[in-house]
């Protein structure tokens, strides 16, 4: 339906994470002894391929959600149509998700490119991108219907999107973390991802493979049961 | 045979009563025009008959099905005018029509077919690749129009179909609307024009904090609730003459800004009157829906 828009968004997506792979990666890398037994810029590539699918989902949810909701008003005239509003934000939710996994698939790309990752098990990280599009996606969902402006969005990107690029183990494992901290981030659902992606990435069968899919899958649901309360309360009231 | 019913509506919004026990029903082929100051209620009705939000009161039958029960089947016959125009910026002229199409489960193939002649009926053959940013009010709201028309629908919700268009554009969209008219569709409108309710609608209600005042045909309206003689009266002394002639021989007078509006039955006292008045100006006509509108619903304005 807006495939349209999809190429210079992701090239737009692209690039942020990239520098940071390759900055970072490279940079910092060079400073670094290896990380848990590889490479700094090996073991930050599962860290950015899921910062990066949570960050894409995170803001198609909310800033071109909200733009169709609040500001185009393309909601309104498709519920006009025989469509609910629960249909509406069920699409919203696939498409954020959907653009997330080429975000994702984007980065891992240029991991397989650089040769930091060369193991068939790293086919898998593809399979886990949809759940975390759905689960960032569907929490961002959530927050859009509460907003009344875009400003509301810093808020979220203040107080949780950043916080959990930097806890969750995206750019140093969680264990470097105090333990109060840790037991934060245990809770995060961004730590959850990485948990899955750094070992499929370096080769290895994640540990706890089941109850960190199920922590993302429980903030998915959460995440979009939420959402279609509040949007009703918000839209149908 | 029916295809909206409702029955003692009634929708709270903040302890205010918004829509307060309303009940219509439209038949197959007519044109329904509901008119109302800003706030009246009129779009919170519309929206309650399409299921888009529940009533805390009354029902809806809408094509012969319960609303919100089954709205949305019953949506898929009726086409939505809104009150503002919610095109896509995203897409192209034809392509918003290809989009809304599809949300109606139309076939790509089906709506491609059918564009050309909605296009031809909005006006619009020559503007189909044009951006909907890059398309004036009349244009966007004819657009609107055919957006609404893709699923061919038998009922047809306009609200305020008109509003901050040009005469021009206006009338081409009366036109338009007659022909759909004379095409059997049936029309529920909102308007604040009274020469659009009264050139269209064969029935009309009044509506007035969430109330219907009065229902009837544009005739009806006016024979039932005026006088059939209106003389609007200006100038230095206006409120002289009111204070001292007018008020005798007037059935009754009304009073905005400078002007002095005086109903009656017989208009030659009155006119008598003024032509002793040389420094008055005046104007005599019948009575219209407008005095039907602002004798209901008050001259003071609202919101
Ligand atoms: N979603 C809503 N939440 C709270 N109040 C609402 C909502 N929708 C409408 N209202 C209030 O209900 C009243 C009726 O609104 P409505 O839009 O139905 O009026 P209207 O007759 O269509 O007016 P207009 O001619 O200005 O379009 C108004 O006082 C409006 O502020
Ligand atoms: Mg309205």
């Amino acid at each position: 339906m807006w495939r349209k828009l999809a190429i210079p968004s992701i090239l737009g997506n692209l690039a942020d994470p990239l520098i940071y792979v390759l900055g970072l990666g490279y940079g910092l890398g060079s400073m670094l002894p290896e990380v848990g037994g590889v490479p700094y810029i090996a073991f930050l590539a599962a860290g950015m391929v899921c910062s990066s699918t949570m960050n894409s989902a995170t803001f198609e949810s909310m800033y071109s959600a909200f733009s169709r909701m609040h500001v185009q008003r393309t909601w309104d005239a498709i519920m006009n149509a025989p469509i609910d509003l629960d249909d509406v934000v069920l699409a919203e939710l696939a498409w954020a998700a959907s653009k997330s996994v080429l975000s994702g698939v984007a980065i891992l790309a240029v991991v397989w490119m650089l040769g930091l990752s060369g193991s068939v098990l790293s086919l898998w990280v593809i399979a886990l991108l949809p759940l975390i599009g759905l689960t960032f996606g569907a929490l961002a969902l959530a927050v859009t219907a509460m907003a009344r402006s875009y400003d509301f969005f810093m808020y979220y990107f203040t107080l949780l999107i950043t916080p959990m690029n930097l806890l969750c183990g995206v750019f140093f494992p969680v264990e470097q973390l105090p333990a109060a901290f840790q037991a934060i981030a245990a809770f995060l659902p961004l730590t959850h991802a990485v948990a899955i992606a750094r070992p499929l990435l370096l080769g290895q069968i994640p540990s706890d493979a089941v109850l960190h899919l199920l922590v993302l899958l429980a903030y998915a649901a959460a995440g979009f049961y939420a959402a279609t309360v509040l949007f009703r309360r918000r839209l149908l009231k | 045979m029916a295809v909206l019913a409702a029955h003692n509506l009634r929708k709270f919004y903040g302890g205010a009563e918004v829509v307060a026990g309303v009940s219509f029903g439209i038949q197959a082929g007519e044109c329904f025009g509901l008119l109302g100051p800003n706030g009246a209620g009129k779009t919170t009705t519309l929206r309650l008959c399409l299921g888009l939000t529940d009533p805390d009161g009354g029902s809806v039958e809408l094509m012969k099905r319960p609303v919100p029960g089954e709205a949305r089947p019953a949506r898929a016959r009726v086409g939505v005018v809104p009150q503002m125009d919610n095109l896509d910026p995203d897409f192209t002229v034809s392509e918003n029509l290809l989009v809304y199409g599809r949300y109606f489960g139309l076939s790509e193939r089906a709506i491609r077919a059918r564009i050309p002649q909605l296009l031809d009926f909005a006006g619009l053959t020559a503007r189909a690749a044009s951006q909907i940013q890059t398309l004036s009010g009349g244009m966007k709201r004819r657009l609107t129009l055919a957006r609404a028309l893709i699923n061919d629908p038998d009922l047809i919700f306009m609200d305020e179909p008109t509003t901050g268009l040009d005469p021009q554009a206006r009338h081409l969209i009366w036109e338009r609307l007659k022909q759909l008219l004379a095409g059997g569709k049936t029309i529920v409108l909102t308007t604040h024009f009274m020469e659009e309710a009264e050139r269209l609608c064969a029935r009309l209600a009044i509506m007035d904090r969430g109330r219907f005042i009065t229902e009837g045909s544009p005739r009806e309206l006016i024979l039932r609730h005026i006088e059939p003689h209106v003389i609007e009266a200006h100038g230095d002394g206006v409120m002289d003459w009111t204070d001292h002639e007018a008020r005798k021989l007037a059935s009754r007078l009304e009073k905005s800004g400078d002007t002095v509006f005086c109903y009656a039955a017989d208009p030659t006292p009155l006119l008598a009157s003024l032509a002793n008045r040389g420094e008055l100006r005046y104007l005599h006509r019948p009575a219209n829906l407008e005095d039907v509108f602002l004798k209901l619903t008050g001259r003071e304005l609202r919101d």
